[in-house]
């Protein structure tokens, strides 16, 4: 896919990083996805955030101008969390691989997706751990052959779409790297989306994956039905659990208070400055 | 005799039955009518159910430790009196409810029974009001005026209607009453006090709670665990009211997590744990003091390993907070000694993190955190609060290094929103721009730029503070909690003509030259008390000490008693 590893980015939000990616990567198309939503959506760099765990996805806040987090494995949400919730100017986008998602970070997801802070985390999603070169993965097929499983993988994988609807998120969606243009689309929908976005991006690696390759996906995506009710839990779940078919779109979307809504809404009443607070405890104390 | 001057009061019974609030109810009274109150308590880890110990000391004067023997035991049932009669004085004084203690087994001869059970069943018509007509009866003993029992009785129960504070009220003067008509000798305990506004009582936990926000401290992100948990729930009330966010999250590790992504926004965090907790942190801790972000770590420390004794105290988590985490990451550990300072090391453990944009880590225990004290009034005009060295809008040249090599280490730090600021805060090695490098010449300088700043920051410590003869060859030194029962065995030490010179660092790490030198080039001999098996700050002391260093390490979960660092003191003088 030539297309993808051609970065044609804006200049205002290419850094002078170049990505560390093999060529061919998967992660390329989400970088230039990544540049075309905040040229379109008119966002400064200045008030940006990328925060990314460990892997070779996570390396994407240098390729980018604007503020970014490089943080340990696995941690990427509460991260996120901590910076939107300080701060609810900020634009705030997570992104990490499926190891990063899936494996080491994952007991974070459901609570984020319940908590519903207005942050988008996109996951590039390979199938393979390739930063440490070739293990399996929590997304990685049963009987799929690694380094780490040369008998075949064991286990089942993770439904990383179906955990994110039961779990709570308010936004539910699929990409593939392979289409830049609707991913941006898709992009531009979760970052503009009022609460916890997730975006489960196929983004093949050809080093370490030869199964989950462009080609195979390029054959086997489809886009979400025209006719999807998106505000349907259950039918998003249906989408999700389709073994032959990957649609790319939006499964679910719902209206809920974002965190820093309710937060607000929590402490409006008893909102003071800080000299009257500290008196009031000398006075209980005394 | 008994001291009328220092009374030390036990109580002991069933966990849920009023033990805790028997004790905490007499502390406020007491504290109220003007006394000085030192309390201790250990409890079970159950919530229901298991033997549950408070103790009291009051005096005319400020205390350091929670005493040694007895002057007086309340017992609630048989268990209280059967664990705790031995550690009362010769004459000490029993009191105890008549229903659940066989009065035969009862030696001493200064005793009060009262049938508390039945008084709060027949004649109050409410069981629970037990430890009421125990209250009433203990502030008699004690010469505590009733109108700072009833106050709080009214205070305790203002949210439960007027009915409840009238039954508690009868019970308190039943209890009073009971021992006025049934005994005589009732001036035995009587100190002269004048109630002061110029004190506080707090716990240790509520003092961190408050030196939090007089810091300015504005989101704490926190897992519950005992026994810090009550710093959270503080916090949870108090942080809405000034703008600020307690997020209750997933697990320690998203805990730190979430602290350190508010920190990167420029807000000032804290979050607070114990050991297990602690365990879970290290790798973010490493990273904080790589990316360089300012948070504040309280860890209240219990028993371990593992587990351990949740609801015990110990100082064993010294050597996580110093090196728990890979690699060489700097950070800065500070030990608060008492209630008061836990209030004052709070700041300047948000003051130096601040500053000096690294982990601080504030090393509490259970022994600090569940005990009650009066501390004077902390002076909010006179606490010093720094700010961060932050980047400005439209500052430099547009060539902002995030990371820039600096004389003191410290680099300003652009938060996010600030135009011409943009970095990634990482946890690779970088260059001053914030971008990945591992070249053998950056890691050697950006290593020494992290560990320059505490050299920097040693400079801000708090002193050092020593107690005795300045020209004694025999030292002792002690740190966070163990300062109290060593204060005081040091004073009575010396009133016996022992020389010697007691000294409290309040930061454990880093240890540079010169800090702490002065003290231990002068003593020849050198006591290192902990509650540990393994004297993590001996060993830590050690290299720089030159003399015979004697360790003395208990670990049965209680903290030392003044007696015993005494006996120890005559042991080696």
């Amino acid at each position: 896919m030539s297309e993808s590893t051609a970065v044609l980015a804006k200049a205002e939000f290419k850094s002078e990083v170049k990505p560390t990616w093999c060529p061919g990567c998967g992660d390329f198309g989400v970088l230039r996805a990544v540049y075309e939503a905040f040229e379109q959506l008119g966002y400064q760099t200045k008030d940006i955030v990328l925060v990314s765990g460990i892997g070779c996805s996570s390396r994407i806040p240098y390729f980018v101008s604007s503020y970014g987090f490089h943080g340990v494995h696995g941690r990427v949400l509460p991260l996120a969390t901590g910076i939107k919730v300080a701060n609810p100017d900020l634009h705030v986008v997570g992104l990490g691989g499926d190891g990063d998602a899936f494996s080491i970070g994952v007991g974070h997801l459901p609570h984020a997706m319940r908590r519903n802070p207005d942050i988008t985390y996109i996951v590039m999603d390979n199938n393979i751990y390739g930063l440490t070169k070739g293990q399996t993965s929590p997304t990685s097929h049963f009987q799929f052959k690694t380094k780490t499983t040369p008998f075949g993988n064991l286990e089942d994988p993770i439904n990383p779409m179906a955990m994110a609807i039961v779990c709570g998120a308010t936004f539910v969606a699929k990409g593939f790297s392979g289409k830049a243009k609707d991913l941006t689309d898709l992009f531009l929908k979760a970052i503009q989306h009022k609460g916890f976005s997730f975006v489960d991006v196929i983004s093949p690696c050809p080093t370490f994956n030869r199964v989950d390759t462009f080609k195979y996906f390029a054959e086997h995506v489809a886009p979400v039905p025209d006719a999807h009710d998106a505000s349907d839990k259950m039918k998003a779940l249906g989408l999700a659990y389709k073994t032959d078919t990957h649609y790319l779109g939006v499964y679910y979307q719902a209206e809920r208070a974002p965190l820093n809504q309710r937060l607000a809404q929590a402490r409006q009443h008893v909102e003071t400055d800080r000299q009257t607070v500290l008196e009031e405890l000398l006075v209980r104390f005394g | 005799m008994s001291s009328v001057h220092d009374i030390v009061i036990r109580i002991g019974g069933e966990s849920g039955e009023g033990v805790i609030s028997t004790g905490e109810l007499l502390t406020l009274a007491a504290a109220r009518a003007g006394f000085w109150v030192y309390t201790f308590r250990t409890y079970p880890a159950e919530i229901k159910g298991g033997h549950a110990v408070f103790q009291l000391r009051v005096s005319d004067k400020p205390l350091y430790s929670h005493g040694d023997s007895l002057d007086a035991l309340l017992a609630f049932n048989q268990e209280g009196y059967d664990q705790h009669h031995q550690d009362l004085r010769a004459d000490g004084t029993v009191v105890f409810d008549t229903e659940q203690v066989d009065e035969s087994t009862v030696k001493e001869s200064r005793q009060f029974g009262l049938p508390l059970s039945r008084i709060a069943k027949e004649e109050i018509k409410m069981p629970l009001a037990k430890n009421m007509v125990a209250l009433g009866a203990l502030a008699r003993l004690f010469s505590i005026p009733e109108e700072y029992t009833n106050k709080l009785c009214k205070e305790k129960f203002a949210r439960k209607g007027d009915v409840v504070i009238q039954k508690n009220l009868e019970a308190l003067a039943a209890g009073k009453s009971y021992i006025e008509k049934n005994f005589s000798d009732l001036e035995h305990f009587h100190i002269q006090v004048q109630p002061s506004e110029l004190r506080l009582v707090l716990s240790g936990n509520e003092a961190i709670g408050l030196g939090a926000l007089v810091a300015g401290c504005t989101h704490y992100f926190g897992y519950p665990i005992t026994p810090a948990s009550d710093i959270m729930e503080f916090l949870a009330i108090e942080l809405p009211k000034v703008g600020g966010i307690m997020m209750q999250v997933e697990d320690e590790i998203a805990a730190l997590g979430m602290a350190l992504g508010a920190s990167y926004t420029g807000k000032k965090v804290m979050t607070a744990t114990a050991g297990p907790g602690l365990s879970l942190m290290t790798e973010l801790l490493g990273l904080a003091g790589m990316a360089e972000v300012p948070v504040v770590v309280a860890d209240v420390q219990r028993g371990g390993p593992s587990t351990g004794l949740p609801t015990k105290t110990e100082q064993s988590d010294l050597n996580l907070a110093v090196f728990g985490a890979h690699g060489e990451s700097p950070r800065i550990v500070v030990a608060p000694m008492n209630v008061e300072d836990c209030f004052y090391t709070t700041v300047t453990a948000f003051n130096l993190a601040e500053r000096y944009q690294v982990p601080v880590l504030l090393l509490s225990d259970q022994s600090l955190a569940n005990r009650n004290e009066c501390i004077p009034k902390p002076d909010l005009k006179k606490v010093q609060v720094w700010e961060r060295l932050v980047h400005r809008d439209g500052e430099g040249n547009n060539n902002y290094l995030r990371y820039q090599y600096t004389p003191s280490g410290v680099s300003p730090m652009a938060l996010p929103g600030t135009s011409g600021g943009a970095y990634v805060a990482t946890g690779l090695e970088h260059s001053e721009a914030g971008r990945p490098r591992y070249d053998p010449a950056t890691h050697a300088r950006m290593t020494e730029k992290r560990f320059r700043k505490l050299a920097s920051a040693a400079a801000d410590f708090p002193r050092v503070e020593t107690l005795g003869d300045a020209d004694a060859e025999l030292g002792i030194v002690s740190w966070g909690s163990t300062l109290g029962a060593v204060r005081e065995a040091t004073e009575r030490a010396r009133a016996q003509g022992v020389k010697i010179l007691s000294f409290y660092p309040r930061v454990l790490y880093p240890l540079p030259d010169g800090y702490l030198a002065d003290q231990l080039k002068r003593v020849k001999r050198l006591i290192v008390p902990e509650v540990n098996s393994q004297g993590q700050f001996a060993n830590l002391i050690e290299q720089r000490y030159r003399g015979e260093l004697i360790r003395y390490n208990i670990y049965g979960g209680l903290p030392f008693r003044a007696g015993e660092i005494l006996k120890k003191i005559e042991e080696v003088a």
